[in-house]
């Protein structure tokens, strides 16, 4: 690439389309770097394919999907260079990315770089989570969005989260034998969660949705039980079922599929790389990057938006995208600071309306306290490594005092995941043991290359 | 086991798994149509050699890991389908190139 673009985006979800065509309207050069196929990230997978195609798979993943069809359309026409299934496995703080496409290497330096990598489903490490036949629930709606697949035979959903329950009444509208519907959520988290109604009384949508979800399970007939402890997937070649405790006994109930979700946290993977500042979040219990009011990490030129910046869902990271696209226009002297503020005005009071639920969300759906310390010593806790809980409690004993050290006893973190499924686990059991926060605890050096590449593609590498 | 909703039918796509033809939709991942097809784990992992299938289909667990046309270490919940494909599953951890 022989021009220095003005604003690099990685990533093609609400977010970095959003921003991509905030910026070009300005006048920007854009280019955007997208690890999928097709744009429209995880929320909005698949939408240009199925938006083109009347079928039943529309009305089962409904209007909140299908509203992700507009900005698609918006992103297709605009002056952007889009480059589909570019991984990107290196970021420097001069804004110089490197990133492999059509299996070559390549190196390209922005002016500007907009993170917008969105969220991972949180790891939820209980015994038996590694076993073929698991999977995370939004995975299961991945599938279900990008091929129109669902699992065949008994499916048990578990785990907590608006999410949860989205993929299990999208399973059932779509046929799928869902036999039970296991939600952590106790009634304490209720309890603890009545404090933050009034705010959420501000967008009762949300709240309305929520309640409508439910029904429509319940009507279909799955059982659901709620404040489910002790869970374990059992099987030992693939998952044979779930046993769970629920009103003081244990319970076991048969499945061919378990599907697991405890929320989603942000994908801080390039900004860790980056060494850019992170907070820890209560109660999520996630990481996120420190970022100003125009979504500008510690690093000049560098912002993050969307989800991979904190979980505030699909249309507040849309409206993100464009507050730091304008931003970037301004520092670039495409626009005056008082025409960016002018801009971002309206955008600002839209924020506040999609942000209006999450104190609920994050309250009563925070995770639940058995999948951040697997209490079982031989859960698996990374799996790429195969690495235990008894082992990363071993590793402490030994003198570990952070996951850092830790990785180096036991090799936790070192696949190719790069501690993308077991850093936030074994930090929490590091932090149990020792009788300390997970703040202080802290979390992995990422390292690059943050994606696999090959020495021939690093051979070939194209500057 | 999957399966494929009514208007999933379109199965123009022909790939190579490990010896056997697989039918898969245009668009499919490779690893929606290895599950789909109920053909067996996807990758064995290096330190125990046990047999995984993908877990999170965005491309951040890795259990998806295959061989595709020869190039191992593939996240196949990233790859589409193609006609003629070759794709292998990732016995433990890739080898070093003779």
């Amino acid at each position: 690439m022989s021009t220095e673009p003005d604003l690099i985006i990685i990533g093609a979800g609400p977010a970095g389309q959003a921003a991509a065509v905030e910026a070009a309207s300005h006048g920007l050069s854009v280019l955007v770097l997208d690890e999928q196929s097709q744009p429209g990230g995880q929320i909005y997978r698949n939408i240009a394919r199925n938006a083109a195609n009347e079928s039943k798979l529309r009305d089962i993943l409904g209007r909140d999907y299908m509203r992700g069809a507009a900005l698609a359309r918006e992103f297709e026409k605009a002056d952007i260079d889009y480059r589909a299934g570019a991984s990107v496995w290196q970021v420097d703080p001069n804004c110089a990315v490197s990133f492999t496409h059509n299996g070559t290497a390549s190196q390209v330096t922005g002016r500007r770089l907009l993170i917008a990598t969105g969220a991972q489903e949180r790891p939820v490490a209980i015994p038996g989570w590694t076993l073929p036949g698991v999977m995370g629930a939004g995975a299961a709606q991945v599938l279900l969005k990008s091929s129109g697949v669902v699992p065949m035979g008994r499916i048990v959903v578990v785990g907590s989260g608006p999410l949860l329950l989205l993929v299990t009444q999208q399973l059932v509208d779509a046929g799928a034998d869902v036999v039970a519907m296991l939600e952590t959520t106790r009634t304490a988290d209720y309890l603890a969660a009545a404090g933050t109604l009034p705010g959420a009384l501000r967008a009762p949508e949300y709240l309305r949705k929520g309640m409508a979800m439910r029904r429509r399970v319940k009507a279909a007939g799955v059982p659901i039980h709620s404040g489910v402890r002790g869970l374990a997937v059992l099987g030992s070649e693939t998952a044979k079922g779930v046993r769970f405790g629920h009103g003081g006994a244990m319970q076991e109930v048969e499945a061919d599929t378990v599907l697991l979700h405890e929320g989603v946290v942000p994908n801080v993977q390039i900004t860790r790389q980056l060494w850019c500042d992170h907070e820890w979040v209560e109660p999520q219990r996630y990481w996120r990057p420190v970022l100003d009011e125009y979504y500008n990490t510690s690093i000049a030129g560098i912002a993050v938006a969307g989800d991979s910046a904190g979980i505030y869902g699909a249309e507040y990271a849309a409206v993100a995208g464009r507050i730091a696209a304008l931003d970037a226009a301004c520092s670039l002297q495409k626009i005056s600071a008082a025409d960016r503020d002018r801009e971002a005005a309206p955008l600002l009071k839209q924020r506040a309306k999609y942000q209006a639920i999450r104190p609920l969300l994050d309250s009563l759906f925070r995770p639940n306290p058995e999948i951040l310390t697997p209490a079982d010593d031989d859960t698996i806790v990374c799996r790429c490594e195969e690495v235990s809980a008894g082992a990363i409690r071993e590793g402490v004993r030994l003198g570990a005092t952070g996951p850092n050290q830790l990785k180096s006893y036991m090799r936790c973190g070192m696949g190719p995941c790069q501690g993308r499924f077991c850093g936030l686990t074994v930090a929490e059991i590091i932090a149990a043991e020792r009788g300390e926060s997970v703040r202080d605890v802290g979390y992995y050096r990422i390292r690059p290359p943050i994606k696999p590449v090959t020495l021939g593609e690093l051979a070939a590498f194209d500057d | 086991m999957y399966k494929r909703l009514p208007e999933g039918d379109d199965l123009s796509v022909t790939f190579d798994f490990e010896g056997e033809s697989v039918s898969a939709r245009p668009g499919d991942t490779v690893a929606a149509a290895i599950l789909v097809s109920d053909a067996g784990h996807t990758r064995t992992t290096p330190v125990t050699g046990a047999p995984r299938l993908p877990y999170c289909m965005m491309g951040v667990c890795f259990d998806c890991l295959m061989e595709i046309d020869g190039v191992p270490n593939q996240q196949a919940c990233l790859v589409e389908v193609r006609d003629g494909m070759r794709v292998k599953r990732q016995v433990g951890a890739r080898g070093v190139d003779e």
